[in-house]
Protein backbone atom coordinates (compact mmCIF):
# COMPACT_ATOMS: atom_id res chain seq x y z
CA UNK A 1 0.00 0.00 0.00
CA UNK A 2 1.08 3.44 -0.61
CA UNK A 3 -0.90 6.75 0.58
CA UNK A 4 -1.58 8.56 -3.28
CA UNK A 5 -3.55 11.57 -1.55
CA UNK A 6 -4.32 13.04 1.58
CA UNK A 7 -7.45 15.23 2.54
CA UNK A 8 -9.43 16.57 5.63
CA UNK A 9 -12.68 18.65 6.54
CA UNK A 10 -13.35 20.23 9.77
CA UNK A 11 -17.01 22.02 10.85
CA UNK A 12 -16.99 25.64 11.19
CA UNK A 13 -17.52 26.34 14.52
CA UNK A 14 -14.44 27.00 16.52
CA UNK A 15 -15.35 26.86 20.53
CA UNK A 16 -12.41 27.82 22.37
CA UNK A 17 -12.10 27.15 26.31
CA UNK A 18 -13.60 30.70 27.12
CA UNK A 19 -16.59 29.56 25.52
CA UNK A 20 -17.02 26.23 27.37
CA UNK A 21 -16.51 28.16 30.79
CA UNK A 22 -19.91 29.86 29.95
CA UNK A 23 -21.70 26.66 31.02
CA UNK A 24 -19.36 24.28 32.80
CA UNK A 25 -16.95 24.65 36.27
CA UNK A 26 -13.94 24.54 34.34
CA UNK A 27 -10.74 26.86 33.40
CA UNK A 28 -8.52 27.71 29.88
CA UNK A 29 -5.85 26.93 32.28
CA UNK A 30 -7.03 23.71 33.55
CA UNK A 31 -8.02 22.27 30.30
CA UNK A 32 -4.46 23.90 28.86
CA UNK A 33 -2.45 22.41 31.36
CA UNK A 34 -4.34 19.16 31.51
CA UNK A 35 -4.58 18.31 27.89
CA UNK A 36 -2.76 20.90 25.19
CA UNK A 37 -6.38 22.08 23.83
CA UNK A 38 -6.66 25.62 23.35
CA UNK A 39 -10.04 25.07 21.09
CA UNK A 40 -11.47 22.60 18.83
CA UNK A 41 -14.38 22.48 15.69
CA UNK A 42 -17.82 21.67 16.30
CA UNK A 43 -20.40 20.19 13.95
CA UNK A 44 -23.43 22.92 14.27
CA UNK A 45 -25.40 21.91 11.15
CA UNK A 46 -23.66 20.19 9.18
CA UNK A 47 -23.45 16.40 9.28
CA UNK A 48 -20.55 13.58 9.11
CA UNK A 49 -20.95 12.43 6.01
CA UNK A 50 -21.05 16.60 4.59
CA UNK A 51 -17.54 16.57 6.15
CA UNK A 52 -16.29 12.92 4.72
CA UNK A 53 -17.14 13.94 1.34
CA UNK A 54 -15.58 17.10 1.88
CA UNK A 55 -12.38 15.30 3.13
CA UNK A 56 -12.63 12.80 0.27
CA UNK A 57 -13.00 15.26 -1.96
CA UNK A 58 -9.94 16.97 -0.94
CA UNK A 59 -7.88 14.03 -0.51
CA UNK A 60 -8.94 12.69 -4.53
CA UNK A 61 -7.86 15.79 -5.68
CA UNK A 62 -4.30 15.20 -3.87
CA UNK A 63 -3.76 11.91 -5.42
CA UNK A 64 -5.05 13.29 -8.95
CA UNK A 65 -7.95 10.97 -9.03
CA UNK A 66 -11.89 11.27 -9.18
CA UNK A 67 -14.62 8.92 -7.17
CA UNK A 68 -14.26 6.53 -10.92
CA UNK A 69 -10.74 5.35 -10.00
CA UNK A 70 -11.75 4.33 -6.51
CA UNK A 71 -13.06 0.70 -6.41
CA UNK A 72 -13.49 0.30 -2.30
CA UNK A 73 -14.26 2.86 0.52
CA UNK A 74 -13.32 1.94 3.68
CA UNK A 75 -14.84 4.15 6.57
CA UNK A 76 -14.06 4.48 10.18
CA UNK A 77 -16.43 5.41 12.81
CA UNK A 78 -17.77 5.44 15.92
CA UNK A 79 -21.04 6.89 15.39
CA UNK A 80 -22.24 7.96 12.03
CA UNK A 81 -25.42 10.28 10.83
CA UNK A 82 -26.62 6.63 11.01
CA UNK A 83 -26.46 3.77 12.80
CA UNK A 84 -27.31 1.87 9.17
CA UNK A 85 -26.42 2.18 6.80
CA UNK A 86 -23.10 2.80 7.41
CA UNK A 87 -20.46 5.88 6.75
CA UNK A 88 -18.97 4.08 3.98
CA UNK A 89 -22.04 3.68 2.28
CA UNK A 90 -23.48 6.90 2.30
CA UNK A 91 -20.13 8.24 1.59
CA UNK A 92 -19.87 6.21 -1.62
CA UNK A 93 -23.24 7.23 -2.58
CA UNK A 94 -22.74 10.61 -2.14
CA UNK A 95 -19.46 10.36 -4.34
CA UNK A 96 -20.93 7.92 -7.29
CA UNK A 97 -17.97 5.22 -6.48
CA UNK A 98 -18.49 2.26 -7.92
CA UNK A 99 -17.60 -0.40 -5.48
CA UNK A 100 -17.23 -1.67 -2.02
CA UNK A 101 -17.85 -0.15 0.96
CA UNK A 102 -17.61 -1.14 4.62
CA UNK A 103 -17.18 0.54 8.27
CA UNK A 104 -14.83 -0.60 10.38
CA UNK A 105 -15.05 1.00 14.54
CA UNK A 106 -11.41 0.20 15.90
CA UNK A 107 -12.35 3.84 18.10
CA UNK A 108 -9.57 6.40 18.37
CA UNK A 109 -6.84 3.43 16.80
CA UNK A 110 -9.58 2.98 13.97
CA UNK A 111 -7.15 5.18 10.84
CA UNK A 112 -4.12 2.38 11.48
CA UNK A 113 -6.70 -0.24 11.76
CA UNK A 114 -7.75 0.94 7.88
CA UNK A 115 -4.59 1.30 6.32
CA UNK A 116 -3.37 -2.21 8.09
CA UNK A 117 -6.97 -3.46 5.82
CA UNK A 118 -6.29 -1.18 3.06
CA UNK A 119 -2.52 -2.85 3.00
CA UNK A 120 -4.20 -6.88 3.34
CA UNK A 121 -6.83 -5.78 0.06
CA UNK A 122 -4.34 -3.97 -2.13
CA UNK A 123 -1.75 -7.12 -1.30
CA UNK A 124 -3.97 -9.37 -2.34
CA UNK A 125 -5.59 -7.70 -5.43
CA UNK A 126 -9.00 -7.69 -4.30
CA UNK A 127 -8.98 -3.70 -4.46
CA UNK A 128 -6.30 -1.43 -6.95
CA UNK A 129 -7.54 1.52 -5.15
CA UNK A 130 -9.36 2.17 -2.32
CA UNK A 131 -10.84 5.85 -0.64
CA UNK A 132 -9.85 5.25 3.19
CA UNK A 133 -11.80 8.17 5.44
CA UNK A 134 -12.39 8.33 9.23
CA UNK A 135 -15.38 10.44 9.97
CA UNK A 136 -16.07 11.35 13.83
CA UNK A 137 -18.65 13.26 15.52
CA UNK A 138 -17.58 13.12 19.53
CA UNK A 139 -19.71 16.00 19.98
CA UNK A 140 -22.91 14.18 19.50
CA UNK A 141 -21.67 11.18 21.82
CA UNK A 142 -19.82 13.37 24.70
CA UNK A 143 -21.87 14.55 27.62
CA UNK A 144 -21.66 18.11 27.55
CA UNK A 145 -22.08 18.20 31.29
CA UNK A 146 -18.93 16.24 32.40
CA UNK A 147 -16.40 18.66 32.44
CA UNK A 148 -14.07 16.07 32.45
CA UNK A 149 -14.52 14.98 29.15
CA UNK A 150 -16.43 17.52 26.68
CA UNK A 151 -13.51 19.62 27.00
CA UNK A 152 -11.44 17.21 25.38
CA UNK A 153 -13.17 16.33 21.75
CA UNK A 154 -13.52 17.70 18.42
CA UNK A 155 -15.03 16.85 15.30
CA UNK A 156 -13.89 16.14 11.91
CA UNK A 157 -12.82 13.92 8.92
CA UNK A 158 -9.37 12.99 7.67
CA UNK A 159 -9.31 10.76 4.31
CA UNK A 160 -6.41 8.88 2.57
CA UNK A 161 -6.64 7.52 -0.75
CA UNK A 162 -4.69 4.30 -1.06
CA UNK A 163 -3.12 1.97 -3.51
CA UNK A 164 -0.44 -0.48 -4.28
CA UNK A 165 2.94 0.11 -3.32
CA UNK A 166 5.49 -0.74 -1.14
CA UNK A 167 4.91 2.14 1.18
CA UNK A 168 3.33 0.59 4.07
CA UNK A 169 6.73 -0.68 6.01
CA UNK A 170 4.93 -2.80 8.99
CA UNK A 171 2.19 -2.62 11.69
CA UNK A 172 1.68 -4.12 14.92
CA UNK A 173 -2.12 -4.27 16.27
CA UNK A 174 -3.66 -5.52 19.53
CA UNK A 175 -6.95 -5.46 21.62
CA UNK A 176 -7.46 -5.85 25.41
CA UNK A 177 -11.44 -6.16 25.92
CA UNK A 178 -11.94 -4.24 28.33
CA UNK A 179 -15.03 -2.24 28.45
CA UNK A 180 -14.50 -0.52 32.06
CA UNK A 181 -12.44 2.16 31.28
CA UNK A 182 -13.71 3.83 28.01
CA UNK A 183 -17.31 3.25 26.75
CA UNK A 184 -20.66 4.12 25.95
CA UNK A 185 -24.11 2.25 25.76
CA UNK A 186 -26.38 2.64 22.80
CA UNK A 187 -30.24 3.05 22.94
CA UNK A 188 -31.28 -0.33 24.19
CA UNK A 189 -34.81 -0.45 22.26
CA UNK A 190 -38.36 -1.56 23.71
CA UNK A 191 -38.38 -5.51 22.77
CA UNK A 192 -40.56 -6.47 25.21
CA UNK A 193 -38.91 -9.65 26.06
CA UNK A 194 -35.75 -8.06 26.85
CA UNK A 195 -35.02 -8.77 30.95
CA UNK A 196 -32.16 -6.89 31.13
CA UNK A 197 -31.94 -2.93 29.90
CA UNK A 198 -28.42 -1.31 29.48
CA UNK A 199 -29.49 2.54 29.90
CA UNK A 200 -27.75 4.50 27.04
CA UNK A 201 -25.13 6.61 28.14
CA UNK A 202 -22.99 9.24 26.97
CA UNK A 203 -19.17 8.42 26.19
CA UNK A 204 -17.24 7.84 29.36
CA UNK A 205 -13.40 7.66 29.90
CA UNK A 206 -11.35 6.51 32.93
CA UNK A 207 -8.60 9.60 32.18
CA UNK A 208 -5.78 8.63 34.18
CA UNK A 209 -6.24 4.80 33.58
CA UNK A 210 -6.17 5.69 29.57
CA UNK A 211 -3.41 8.10 30.02
CA UNK A 212 -1.09 5.04 31.46
CA UNK A 213 -2.30 2.65 29.01
CA UNK A 214 -1.70 4.87 25.87
CA UNK A 215 1.67 6.02 27.06
CA UNK A 216 2.93 2.57 27.88
CA UNK A 217 1.57 1.05 24.83
CA UNK A 218 2.29 3.50 22.31
CA UNK A 219 5.81 3.93 23.45
CA UNK A 220 6.12 -0.31 23.79
CA UNK A 221 4.55 -0.72 20.12
CA UNK A 222 6.58 2.10 18.59
CA UNK A 223 9.72 0.21 19.43
CA UNK A 224 8.06 -2.90 18.02
CA UNK A 225 7.18 -1.80 14.54
CA UNK A 226 10.21 0.55 14.26
CA UNK A 227 12.54 -2.36 15.01
CA UNK A 228 10.06 -4.81 12.94
CA UNK A 229 11.25 -2.02 9.67
CA UNK A 230 14.83 -2.26 10.71
CA UNK A 231 15.59 1.10 11.82
CA UNK A 232 15.57 3.12 14.56
CA UNK A 233 14.44 5.78 16.78
CA UNK A 234 16.63 8.09 15.63
CA UNK A 235 15.71 7.18 11.53
CA UNK A 236 12.36 8.02 11.58
CA UNK A 237 11.60 11.38 10.24
CA UNK A 238 8.32 11.88 11.87
CA UNK A 239 5.78 10.40 14.51
CA UNK A 240 2.52 10.85 13.97
CA UNK A 241 0.57 9.82 16.84
CA UNK A 242 -3.02 10.09 17.98
CA UNK A 243 -4.11 13.50 19.14
CA UNK A 244 -5.61 12.10 22.58
CA UNK A 245 -3.61 14.90 24.79
CA UNK A 246 -1.07 16.54 24.26
CA UNK A 247 0.59 15.37 27.34
CA UNK A 248 0.65 11.72 25.90
CA UNK A 249 2.54 12.99 23.09
CA UNK A 250 5.51 14.70 25.07
CA UNK A 251 5.48 11.69 27.59
CA UNK A 252 6.04 9.11 24.63
CA UNK A 253 8.51 11.95 22.33
CA UNK A 254 10.64 12.02 26.18
CA UNK A 255 10.58 8.24 26.48
CA UNK A 256 12.03 8.32 22.50
CA UNK A 257 14.51 11.44 23.51
CA UNK A 258 13.60 12.86 20.12
CA UNK A 259 12.85 16.51 18.90
CA UNK A 260 9.97 17.96 19.32
CA UNK A 261 10.17 19.02 15.33
CA UNK A 262 9.24 14.92 14.69
CA UNK A 263 6.28 15.08 17.15
CA UNK A 264 3.96 17.07 15.34
CA UNK A 265 0.51 18.28 17.12
CA UNK A 266 -2.76 19.64 16.60
CA UNK A 267 -4.37 18.77 19.33
CA UNK A 268 -4.11 22.23 20.29
CA UNK A 269 -6.98 23.34 18.08
CA UNK A 270 -9.14 20.26 17.18
CA UNK A 271 -9.30 18.83 20.19
CA UNK A 272 -9.08 14.50 20.36
CA UNK A 273 -11.44 14.17 17.11
CA UNK A 274 -10.72 9.69 17.35
CA UNK A 275 -9.82 8.19 14.25
CA UNK A 276 -9.68 11.14 12.35
CA UNK A 277 -6.71 13.06 14.32
CA UNK A 278 -3.66 11.28 12.80
CA UNK A 279 -5.63 11.80 8.69
CA UNK A 280 -5.87 15.43 9.77
CA UNK A 281 -2.71 15.65 10.96
CA UNK A 282 -1.04 13.75 8.17
CA UNK A 283 -3.46 16.10 5.47
CA UNK A 284 -1.85 19.24 7.45
CA UNK A 285 2.15 17.92 7.21
CA UNK A 286 1.34 16.90 3.70
CA UNK A 287 -0.30 20.73 2.43
CA UNK A 288 2.09 22.40 4.09
CA UNK A 289 5.07 20.82 1.94
CA UNK A 290 6.60 19.02 5.59
CA UNK A 291 6.76 15.48 3.91
CA UNK A 292 9.26 14.63 1.39
CA UNK A 293 9.35 11.48 -0.75
CA UNK A 294 11.28 8.92 1.03
CA UNK A 295 10.97 9.49 4.90
CA UNK A 296 9.25 7.60 7.11
CA UNK A 297 6.76 8.47 8.69
CA UNK A 298 6.13 6.19 12.34
CA UNK A 299 2.06 6.05 13.34
CA UNK A 300 0.73 4.77 16.80
CA UNK A 301 -2.63 4.91 18.36
CA UNK A 302 -4.97 3.87 21.17
CA UNK A 303 -8.59 3.68 21.80
CA UNK A 304 -11.56 2.26 23.50
CA UNK A 305 -11.69 -2.05 22.98
CA UNK A 306 -8.96 -1.00 24.42
CA UNK A 307 -7.55 -1.41 20.86
CA UNK A 308 -3.82 0.02 20.02
CA UNK A 309 -2.10 0.24 16.34
CA UNK A 310 1.35 1.07 15.20
CA UNK A 311 3.00 0.91 12.00
CA UNK A 312 5.78 2.55 9.68
CA UNK A 313 5.14 3.94 6.19
CA UNK A 314 7.68 5.32 3.39
CA UNK A 315 5.60 8.54 2.36
CA UNK A 316 5.94 7.98 -1.57
CA UNK A 317 4.98 11.85 -2.58
CA UNK A 318 1.43 12.69 -2.63
CA UNK B 1 14.76 3.44 50.81
CA UNK B 2 11.98 3.46 48.28
CA UNK B 3 11.00 6.85 49.41
CA UNK B 4 14.00 8.59 49.06
CA UNK B 5 14.14 6.84 45.19
CA UNK B 6 10.56 8.03 44.20
CA UNK B 7 11.50 11.53 46.18
CA UNK B 8 14.19 12.27 44.16
CA UNK B 9 12.01 10.81 40.99
CA UNK B 10 9.31 13.27 41.66
CA UNK B 11 11.38 16.23 42.32
CA UNK B 12 13.92 15.37 39.22
CA UNK B 13 9.90 15.50 37.24
CA UNK B 14 8.65 18.39 39.00
CA UNK B 15 11.81 20.68 39.51
CA UNK B 16 11.70 20.65 42.76
CA UNK B 17 13.81 20.54 45.79
CA UNK B 18 13.58 16.73 47.03
CA UNK B 19 13.94 17.98 50.53
CA UNK B 20 10.23 19.91 50.30
CA UNK B 21 8.98 16.17 49.43
CA UNK B 22 7.38 14.65 53.26
CA UNK B 23 6.17 11.08 53.27
CA UNK B 24 2.84 12.88 54.27
CA UNK B 25 3.22 15.28 51.68
CA UNK B 26 -0.23 14.88 49.33
CA UNK B 27 -0.32 15.12 45.48
CA UNK B 28 -2.25 17.93 45.82
CA UNK B 29 -0.01 19.56 48.19
CA UNK B 30 3.09 18.79 45.59
CA UNK B 31 0.78 20.04 42.09
CA UNK B 32 0.60 16.30 40.88
CA UNK B 33 -2.90 15.93 39.13
CA UNK B 34 -3.56 12.57 37.74
CA UNK B 35 -1.79 12.34 34.84
CA UNK B 36 0.88 13.70 36.57
CA UNK B 37 0.20 10.54 39.39
CA UNK B 38 0.23 7.98 36.29
CA UNK B 39 3.22 9.84 34.75
CA UNK B 40 5.74 9.17 37.73
CA UNK B 41 4.30 5.61 38.68
CA UNK B 42 4.76 4.44 34.97
CA UNK B 43 8.43 5.87 35.44
CA UNK B 44 8.76 4.33 38.69
CA UNK B 45 7.25 0.82 37.30
CA UNK B 46 10.26 0.96 35.03
CA UNK B 47 13.00 2.06 37.46
CA UNK B 48 12.01 -0.84 40.03
CA UNK B 49 10.62 -3.55 37.37
CA UNK B 50 7.13 -3.54 39.63
CA UNK B 51 3.97 -3.43 37.99
CA UNK B 52 1.26 -0.62 40.41
CA UNK B 53 -2.25 -0.37 39.93
CA UNK B 54 -3.06 2.99 39.58
CA UNK B 55 -6.25 3.70 42.99
CA UNK B 56 -7.80 6.95 43.85
CA UNK B 57 -7.61 6.30 47.35
CA UNK B 58 -3.53 6.62 46.61
CA UNK B 59 -3.50 10.25 47.58
CA UNK B 60 -0.05 10.92 48.88
CA UNK B 61 3.68 10.30 49.23
CA UNK B 62 3.37 7.50 52.04
CA UNK B 63 0.75 5.39 50.82
CA UNK B 64 2.66 5.59 47.06
CA UNK B 65 5.54 3.90 48.99
CA UNK B 66 3.25 1.50 50.74
CA UNK B 67 1.80 0.16 47.30
CA UNK B 68 5.02 -0.02 45.38
CA UNK B 69 6.32 -1.72 48.56
CA UNK B 70 3.58 -4.02 48.67
CA UNK B 71 4.26 -4.72 44.57
CA UNK B 72 7.85 -5.82 45.07
CA UNK B 73 7.00 -7.94 47.56
CA UNK B 74 4.37 -9.74 45.28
Amino acid sequence: MRILGTGSALPGLTVDNERLMEFLDTSDEWIRTRTGICSRQIMTDETLLQLAVRASEAALESAGLSAADIDYVLGSTVLADTITPSLACALQGALGVAGAALDINGACAGFVYALDVADAYLSSGKAKKMLVVCAESMSRIADWTDRATCVLFGDGAGAVVVGAGEGFLCSHLTSEGNAAPLNMYPNPGNSPFATVRQPATSLYMDGPEIYKFAVQHSVDDLRLVIEKAGLSPDGIDHYLLHQANRRIVEAVRVRFKQPEEKFPTNIEVRGNTSSASIPILLDELNRAGRLRAGETIAMSAFGAGLTTAACVIRWTGA
Amino acid sequence: MIFEKVAEMLADYKGIDVSTIAPESTFADLELDSLDVADLVMQIEDALGVNIELDPSVTNMAALVKRIEEAKNA
